[in-house]
């Protein structure tokens, strides 16, 4: 790892103000589960990180009703295991539960994953299939507009993702599909289902990171089985490929999953 | 460099490091502590997990300086003196390691994970939690085993050789 130099904050004012005196020079750090390993291959070599962790504003939890809103300093294993989301939202709650591993769900944050919009990330299939809010110290934006591409996101240069929120659907489920060896998704697909529709937000597979599959979206709003999916196929264009799998492979897998997740939806 | 307090195994250490000194470098190379493995350095095998303010984390994926003010327990911290801790015993009356090299991390995440579940753990719930902790020797029959036994579960999983 290159040389850096450590920054804690305690408020949201004071990290962007740092963010703002370090420049482009600077990188926030969350619960720092890709960003340290990605120093340590000297990937990354920021000169400065900013450490959130200690940033109250960032902290909890809330649910009232159905809606609920998650801080960005949120760790997945404070997601999985809270009880409130676990009987509004199970779908969602399990998602987090399926992040990394117990010792990387202590440490990985909300925010920290939304911001990085890795293509393999969980958490950005159910934010659009959610239609979730993405909240940052400047602003406040849906889903749809905030994921951009490939580790792209509508952040500007020292925004912080303070929390995301959304209203628990009818019925909802994630499925995932791991890579055997690295364990990340292959294929990750959220479906969501309200009365006015069903959408499909899938992860792992998209060459431009998570994305809706419409043409799911259309036949599941109709039909909500798995067999509703069997007449399709995802575009192998927009997949990725590599030696895990080819593009055919991944858009296979997307039909796949989707069932599994329509079918696991169903059982809730 | 950077001064750092952090409580290790119950005791205030002090120290300057770097700011890119990793967490088990620290307790290794500073304090000693060399209980801690470094297997992979990617973060995938779980060698290094130590518990911050008691909660697992990969020490070789933390910065010491990001635990600075914090409480940390490493292998060392487990024992009551030549009395092993409980799960430290089971590994030993199960036979939960050949090498020895990933045990650290492994009870270490199993001290966790007993700590969350308690004796409601089953079979699929310890290997599912193990899923961050890589053993190339046992397969991980026996680690299981003890885990299960430790936690007081009332159900052993299936021998293999029986």
């Amino acid at each position: 790892m290159y040389e850096t130099s450590y920054h804690r904050p305690s408020s949201l004012a004071e990290a962007t103000q740092l963010a703002a005196e370090k420049g482009d020079e600077a990188k926030y750090l969350s619960g720092g589960m890709t960003l340290i390993p990605t120093m340590k291959q000297r990937l990354a070599a920021p000169e400065a990180l900013i450490d959130l962790r200690h940033v109250a504003e960032l902290k909890g939890i809330s649910v009232n009703g159905r809606l609920i809103r998650i801080g960005g300093g949120t760790t997945h294993a404070e997601v999985a295991t809270n009880d409130e989301i676990k009987s509004v939202c199970p779908g969602f709650a399990a998602l987090a539960g399926l992040i990394g591993d117990p010792a990387v769900r202590h440490m990985g944050t909300v925010g920290g994953s939304v911001a990085n919009f890795d293509p393999a990330a969980d958490y950005p299939a159910a934010l659009l299939a959610l239609g979730a809010t993405i909240h940052t110290d400047k602003r406040e934006m849906p889903a749809d507009e905030f994921f951009q591409g490939l580790f792209e996101t509508a952040l500007d240069e020292g925004e912080i993702v303070t929390a995301v929120s959304f209203e628990a659907p009818d019925q909802c489920a994630y499925e995932k599909f791991r890579n055997p060896a690295s364990r990340y998704a292959m294929c990750g697909v959220f479906v969501a289902r309200r009365a006015d529709g069903v959408k499909v937000g899938v992860t792992g597979s998209g060459s431009s990171g998570a994305f809706h599959w419409s043409d799911a979206e259309s036949a599941l709003s109709g039909n909500f089985s798995p067999e509703a999916v069997d007449g399709l196929s995802a575009s192998e264009d927009d997949m990725i490929a590599d030696i895990h799998g080819s593009s055919a492979y991944r858009a296979n897998l997307v039909k796949v999953v989707t069932k599994r997740a329509v079918k696991k939806a169903l059982a809730h | 460099m950077t001064d750092v307090t952090i409580t290790v195994n119950g005791r205030e250490m002090k120290g300057a490091v770097e700011d890119r000194t990793l967490l088990v470098q620290f307790l290794r190379e500073n304090l000693g502590l060399t209980g801690t493995h470094v297997g992979c350095d990617t973060s995938q095998c779980g060698a290094c997990v130590v518990h911050v303010d008691g909660r697992a984390v990969k020490s070789c994926t933390m910065l010491a300086v990001q635990a600075s003010g914090s409480s940390v327990t490493t292998i060392e911290g487990l024992a009551n003196g030549q009395e092993l801790h409980p799960v430290q015993a089971a590994f030993r009356e199960h036979h939960g390691l050949q090498c020895g090299y990933c045990t650290p991390g492994m009870i270490m995440t199993a001290v966790d994970m007993i700590e969350r579940h308690g004796s409601s753990l089953d079979e699929e719930t310890v290997r599912e939690e193990l899923d961050g902790n890589i053993c190339r020797c046992t397969g991980y029959h026996n680690i299981v085993k003890a885990i299960l036994s430790a936690a007081g579960a009332s159900q052993a999983p299936a021998m293999a050789a029986e």
